[in-house]
């Protein structure tokens, strides 16, 4: 049997009949062809399908998409703001904090959420806030670098920092 | 990966996810946070019927003290018992070892009741409940943790018994929980927890078993004067853990007379 799902994506209403089974991370694909969210592994570990769903970060491969009922998310899509990249792209753009990409989206909205948490982490913290996300290109360097960058300018920019603690709204 | 086909109902209190598991029969499951049981059934390890989902029920999303004992709600994500000012001050190697669970994400959404129900040997929860006489709480009965834990993934729970709480004493003396794995991410190779508790060490061992295991010949040496480094040596007295892909059984047990030792030692410091 079908269930209706009703959810905010990046600041636009949907409604969809769905099957139970449909992972949240296919929903967002293939539904509403959200398309920069990736699927990385398929068991959970990679992160490469990281979204914000309430403002809080999940791998949306291990949730269904009938459990975000009502739910607010955000996903890569979400985050650039009328033809401006968001402080935290820009970064990763800026210290090449990637090679192939293809985990890029999942370390972007990772990123995200940990600055959201801690607007100003150490290095250490960084890694370790970033534990459930793989790269298999970088060695995890410009990552890092990336974010440090990023926090650094959102301290200075604190009105976008704001648009990525509310979920993007 | 795509799961089987299943029905789906979202329950908005315990006792309507109690009559739904019933109504749906035994091949149904609850869904909390779904962090183990998502991945299984990706793979097809599981393919339940039916899932209750009890993610709406917010009464069981809820940490707080009472005579003495800590209650931790089923439903209670690992991030808020890891962030939680109550564990901290009340029992503060629980909120080391929820910090200890997974990634940022997983922790978002995992629970203490799934992970207590799910019971996997590698579990980090069960290890605690356990060695500190947690009491687990259903809609229908509460179980002591020596009782609950029977086998692995097995607990005595019944087909339409759900937990709603894991009440646990308040120890705030020296603790530690050492976690060896290869990633930070992983599950425990082989997980240690030592509390001192009423004067006494509690040790507990994750991953070496079945199911969580006490490891009272150490407690008992302790007890008796012996230094760490002497009493952990008992740390694997019948002991007789499967290997895996990461290690070999005696590779197991001396990690476990190693990293009781170093938890003791750490604790201490």
């Amino acid at each position: 049997m079908k269930h209706k799902v009703s959810t905010t994506v990046n600041g636009r209403r949907h409604e969809h009949e769905v099957e139970p089974r449909l992972l949240l991370v296919h929903y967002l694909r293939d539904n509403l062809g959200l398309t920069g969210t990736h699927i990385g592994c398929d068991t959970s570990q990679c992160g490469a399908c990281t979204i914000h769903v309430d403002g809080k970060a999940v791998k949306s491969c291990t949730m269904f998409a009938v459990q975000a009922e009502g739910k607010s998310l955000t996903t890569i899509e979400g985050l650039a703001k009328d033809g401006e990249l968001h402080p935290i792209q820009q970064a990763f753009w800026d210290e090449h904090g990637l090679q192939c990409g293809y985990c890029t989206p999942g370390f972007i909205m990772a990123s995200a959420y940990l600055l959201s948490q801690n607007p100003n982490p150490t290095e250490d913290e960084i890694r370790r806030g970033l534990e459930g996300n793989l790269c298999r290109c970088t060695g995890y360097v410009n990552i890092v670098k990336a974010v440090q960058s990023a926090a650094k300018t959102m301290s200075t920019a604190p009105a976008k920092k704001a648009t990525v603690a509310a979920g993007g709204n | 990966m795509i799961p089987a086909a299943f029905e789906y109902a979202h329950a908005s209190s315990v006792d309507e996810a109690s009559k739904l598991l019933s109504k749906f029969g035994e091949d149904a499951k609850v869904l909390a946070g779904g962090h183990s049981l998502i991945p299984l059934m990706r793979l097809r390890l599981a393919q339940p019927a039916a899932l209750v989902d009890i993610n709406g029920i917010k009464e069981l999303d809820n940490i707080s003290e009472r005579g003495g004992k800590l209650h931790i709600g089923a439903l209670t994500r690992h991030v808020t018992i890891q962030n939680s000012s109550v564990v901290k001050d009340k029992l503060p190697l629980l909120a080391e070892i929820a910090g200890e669970v997974g990634d940022n994400q997983v922790r978002n959404m995992g629970t203490m009741g799934g992970v207590i129900a799910h019971a996997d040997a590698a579990g980090d929860y069960p290890t605690l409940a356990l060695m500190l006489d947690a009491d687990v709480v259903t809609n229908q009965r509460t179980i002591h943790a020596r009782d609950f834990f029977k086998d692995l993934f097995t607990t005595s729970l019944g087909p339409d018994e759900i937990v709603t709480e894991v009440v646990f004493p308040v120890a705030n003396g020296p603790h530690k929980y050492i976690k060896f794995r290869r990633r930070l991410f992983d599950w425990a190779i082989v997980g240690v927890a030592a509390q001192k508790m009423n004067g006494d060490w509690r040790i507990g061992l994750t991953n070496v078993g079945p199911t969580p295991v006490r490891a009272t010949a150490v407690e008992e040496a302790l007890h008796k004067g012996a230094k760490p480094e002497e009493a952990a040596l008992h740390a694997s007295d019948g002991l007789d853990p499967s290997g895996d892909l990461r290690a070999s059984p005696e590779y197991k047990k001396h990690l476990a007379r190693v990293l009781t030792k170093r938890a003791i030692q750490q604790a201490q410091q």
